[in-house]
Order: structure tokens, then sequence, then C-alpha cells
């Protein structure tokens, strides 16, 4: 787990990791806030189910993939976070249709 | 669709210097780049941090970007931060994603600035939550001001260890142990080196400071460490390692952090078919390139750290180099002219290229990461171990690409830039040939993943008017 060296202050937003608001700072990244919970997993993996958390932090192993506003798959450790923002961690592979969606997310199978 | 004369990709040291010179000749220069801030990963966050405490625990090198990312601002350089590139064609023709939508670009020409990435350090466990790189982590600290809650031990070898080391201390930030992997007797492989290194006498002075801050501080050093090991199920709960020496311990870890160097960024390259070669003292490929930086292919030009690893100072001449040779190519500079302000900065780019030699020999990698167990995991994205690896070398002879089919190895989301080495060592080694001719996976579109929906949009973009 990793700790903030500063209070965010006046920068201060809530996210929403898994429902729970999360107190995180304007211009980080999502995997940033994801690496100081108690669970710092952010995704598991489509072969084995293994959990998985942020690795590399500049886009290129894409350990750090979760559901961002009901879209999957979303680099987290590219995207900044926003007021009121709903982050998911990811249960295997990506499907079609999002949580959020009218069709729900199983309908079309794994 | 937009159309430029001079396409940059990647707005760090390389592309920041590339656009400027550009748009002193009044190129056309759009600047596409995937993070959200100009600066690449040595400078991440710089416009927001240099100012701040942060930046003094930083340091002065990284404080250097705030004015290059100022005189970027100040080009008029078409900046988008947040793109995503994903498949560039010969004439050319870029496709780039940005807040989910695809659009394409035409451009003259193409300076790729794409960087480094840290070389991928397979060991069991490297998988696990809590294992993390050294860059990772500093990135964290740049970008975010933050760094590992607990003690944390640290598994590598090379300058960016020792700076992130002394860059923590600064913070606060408590140290477990140091495991240096750098193999015995390098030092005495480097001295050769030394006299050259030595006209870059006051980066070599800097990173002996480093060393000696950590031994100043009291941090626990464990030498010529050479296997390390993470265990735990759903996160890392502890640490085993082994020295040269024999000596074997475990200790219990929350964050280790793990570096062995790091290797150009060269799928762009690769995709657009520019001709590499195989460094064996960087034990990677690069881009083949003129003096300029113009690649095989004409007009795709390779900058910064993506043409071969030199640092920061070296990436912003390479950058201006390129854009120069551009500005001549586009009939924008007289070629007398351009030659003339080449020459300082040839000479310039001599010495800050003097240092290389040495670190490279100082911390080129211990082999034991080309030669993972049969239990650790290769490619981290499909979950293919060594031994399958091995198990595709065994049957025939195959090459990078024959193992990605049999086995899926390389083909998930990061498209082989954690595993594309490790296979290649791994082939070289259960096929005794040298590792150059064994190849790398050839890299296909799209670079980085791209949606259905992305690809709809772009399709919307192109028909209407």
């Amino acid at each position: 787990m990793f700790r903030k060296l500063h209070d965010a202050g006046v920068n201060g937003v809530t996210i929403y990791i898994d429902d729970a608001p999360i107190a995180a700072e304007a211009g980080e990244s999502i995997a940033a806030v994801l690496l100081r919970q108690e669970e710092i997993w952010s995704r598991t993996t489509p072969a084995t189910q293994a959990k998985r958390a942020p690795y590399c932090m500049m886009g290129v192993c894409f350990d750090c993939l979760a559901e961002v506003d009901g879209v999957a798959s979303v680099q987290t450790c590219l995207t900044t976070v926003r007021d009121g923002m709903r982050v998911a961690r990811q249960r295997g592979k990506r499907s079609l249709i999002s949580k959020g969606s009218l069709i729900g997310k199983r309908s079309l199978g794994a | 669709m937009s159309k430029v004369d001079l396409l940059v990709v990647g707005a760090g040291p390389a592309g920041m210097a590339a656009a400027v010179t550009a748009r002193r000749f009044g190129l056309d220069v759009l600047v596409v780049d995937d993070q959200p801030a100009p600066g690449g990963q040595i400078w991440r966050a710089v416009e927001t941090v240099a100012a701040s405490a942060r930046g003094v625990i930083l340091g002065d090198a990284y404080r250097d970007g705030k004015s290059a990312a100022e005189a970027f601002r100040a080009s008029a350089a078409v900046y988008q931060p947040g793109s995503q590139l994903w498949q560039i064609e010969p004439g050319f023709r870029a496709f780039v994603t940005r807040d989910g939508k695809a659009r394409s670009i035409e451009a003259s020409a193409v300076i790729l600035a794409t960087g480094a990435q840290e070389r991928p350090v397979p060991f069991p466990g490297w998988t696990l939550p809590g294992v993390l790189t050294v860059g990772a982590a500093q990135i964290l600290l740049k970008s975010a001001g933050q760094v590992p809650a607990k003690p944390f031990w640290l598994a590598g070898s090379g300058p960016l260890a020792l700076l992130y080391l002394t860059q923590l201390l600064r913070a606060g930030g408590q140290i477990a142990g140091y495991l240096d992997t750098t193999p015995p007797r390098r030092l005495g492989a480097a001295l050769p080196h030394l006299p050259r290194a030595l006209r870059a006498a006051g980066d070599l002075a800097k990173g002996l400071g480093w060393m000696m801050a950590l031994r100043r501080r009291g941090v626990r050093i464990v030498k010529h460490v050479v296997d390390v090991e993470a265990i735990g199920s759903d996160k890392i709960e502890a640490i085993r390692y082994r020295t040269t020496g024999g000596e074997q311990r475990t200790v219990a870890a929350e964050i280790l952090l793990v570096h062995e160097g790091i290797v150009p960024n060269i799928h762009a390259s690769l995709a657009l078919g520019c001709n590499v070669q195989w460094r064996d003292d960087q034990d990677c490929y690069v881009p083949i390139l003129d003096p300029w930086g113009e690649s095989s292919q004409a007009n795709v030009f390779v900058a910064g750290d993506a043409a071969g690893i030199a640092g920061a100072k070296a990436a912003v001449i390479g950058g201006e180099l390129a854009a120069l040779r551009i500005a001549m190519k586009l009939k924008r500079a007289g070629e007398a002219k351009a030659i003339a302000a080449a020459k300082p900065l040839r000479h310039r780019l001599a010495r800050e290229r003097a240092l290389r030699p040495f670190l490279e020999a100082m911390f080129r990698p211990r082999r034991q990461i080309f030669a993972p167990s049969d239990d650790t995991i290769v490619c981290r994205c499909e979950e293919v171990t060594a031994r399958d690896i091995r198990a595709m070398a065994a049957i025939g002879r195959p090459g990078p690409n024959q193992v990605k089919a049999f086995t899926r190895a390389g083909m998930g989301p990061c498209q082989g830039r954690q595993c594309g080495y490790t296979v290649t060592h791994i082939l070289a080694e259960a096929e005794n040939r040298p590792a150059a001719d064994v190849g790398f996976y050839r890299v296909r579109p799209p670079l980085k993943p791209v949606t259905l929906g992305e690809l709809a949009s772009l399709d919307q973009l192109e028909t209407t008017p």
C-alpha cells in the first residue's frame, strides 16, 4: 500500500471504487488511488482469475485495467480522476455490454 | 481528418524539443501523447510539481523539465494529450484515439519520440499485487506525491534504482532493504570505459553521491543478489532471495520494487517497418538510423530513448536534429544553414553519450533474468510460463511468431511489451543461437487496444463533411 505525502486540500475530489466513496486529488491517476487502498488490486485475469494490481504506471503492462464509468478495460494509470467517477474492479474478460447498459452484463455470455 | 507537415509521437524531452525546433521553421506540427500532460516519464507532471516541495525531493534534473515544457507550450505546436496512437500507414496516415473517439491524421513526416520502458524482469511471483517497477514508484512520487506506506524492498540494479532510493529518503519514506542484483566484478568490466566517462564527470559524481547517501543513511544493502522470488497468494507477503555467495533468506514484504534498466519503445518503429539491429551492450533492439535520426523508411525519424537509451539531455538534441532535417527536406530550411546548426548539436550529443558505455558495462543485467525458471510466468497477459515456451522450442526451431501462435504469448493487450525480449532470450538459449538471430515478434496494428465503438466513430468522422 502507498500513502500520500501531502493533503489534497482544495484539490480534493471523491470517486467511488466498488461503490465505496474514496478521497482523491484532482490530477492524479485512478491507479494511484487504487494503490492507496487496503486492497490494491484492480482486476482479475481472464486466464486464471488471478488478482493483478498496477505494475508499470506508464501504460505498457495493462494490469491496471478496471471498469470506469461503465466502460471496461480502461487503463487506470493513464486516466485521471474526476469528481464522482465510478470505478469497479474488473473480474475476468471485458464483456461486450457494460454493467450500466440495459441488456445487462452477463446476457451475451463471457 | 487533419493534415500536418510533421506528426510527433510523444511529448517527452525529444518530442517537445522536436516540436519547438520544427515550429521555428514554420512547420505545422501536431504532437500526440498518451499522458495527460507534457514531459514524458522523466518529467512527469513537471508543470505543476517543479515549483512545489515535491520538486525539491525530485531534484534539479527533474526541475529542468519545467523550462522545456514552457518552451513547448509557447511553440504553438498543436498538442493533443491523452491520445493513443494505434496505427500508422505509409504515406503517412496515423490513427489515434482520444476520449473514446478515433481519428486519422495525414502527415508529410513523422518523428517517433516514444521513449523507453523498463526492461521486463520475470521471476516467480512478479505478477502479484504489490510488485511494481521502480519507475512505477517514481511516477507515483512525481504525479501523485505518494510513497510506500511501510518500509519496502527494492531488488534491482542501475542508476534509476539508486536515484529513486535517494529521492524516497528525501521524501521521508522508509526502506526495508536494497537487494542489489549487480553481478560481482562489474566495476572491473566497466573501468576501461572510465576515461571516456570522465567527459560526463558531473553525472558520474551524481551517481556516486546517491550510493554514498544510501550508506550514510544506513540503508540495508545486500550485494550480489542473484535470485528473487515473490511469495503470496492474492498479494505479495514475502520475498525469498539468494546471493552468489549462497546466502538465502526469506523476509516479509508488502511492496517489492524491481528494476533492471530500461529499453527503447520500438513497437511503433517495428509497425512502420523500420529496420532494427540488436545491441548486445544494451540487450535490446534499436532502430537503424542515419546521423539525423532518419530510419530505413524515408521521412520516419526516431528520436530520444526510443532510438537507443541515452537519457533526457541526449533526447533533446536528438529531437532537434530530426526536426532540422525535416525542415530541410520540406524546403523550409536552407541546407547550409541546417548543416551548420547541426554541428554543435552533434558535438554535445557525443558528450552526453560519453557515460553510456561505462553504465552499460557496469549495470548490464544479470543473465538470470533472461533465463527464468520453468514455473515463471513470461507473458503476464496470457499467463504463459517459461516451461510452455521451452516446450515449443523442443519440438522444432520456432521463432517468436510461431511461439505466439501456439501459446498466445504476446497476444494479450500489452502486445508483447512485457514478454517479447524474454521469449527471444529463451528461444536463443534453447536453440543455441544468438538473440539477434531469433528476432522479435512481428508487431501488427492496433498498437494499443481499440474498441469497435472507437472504430465506428472513425467511420463517422471520415464520411460526414
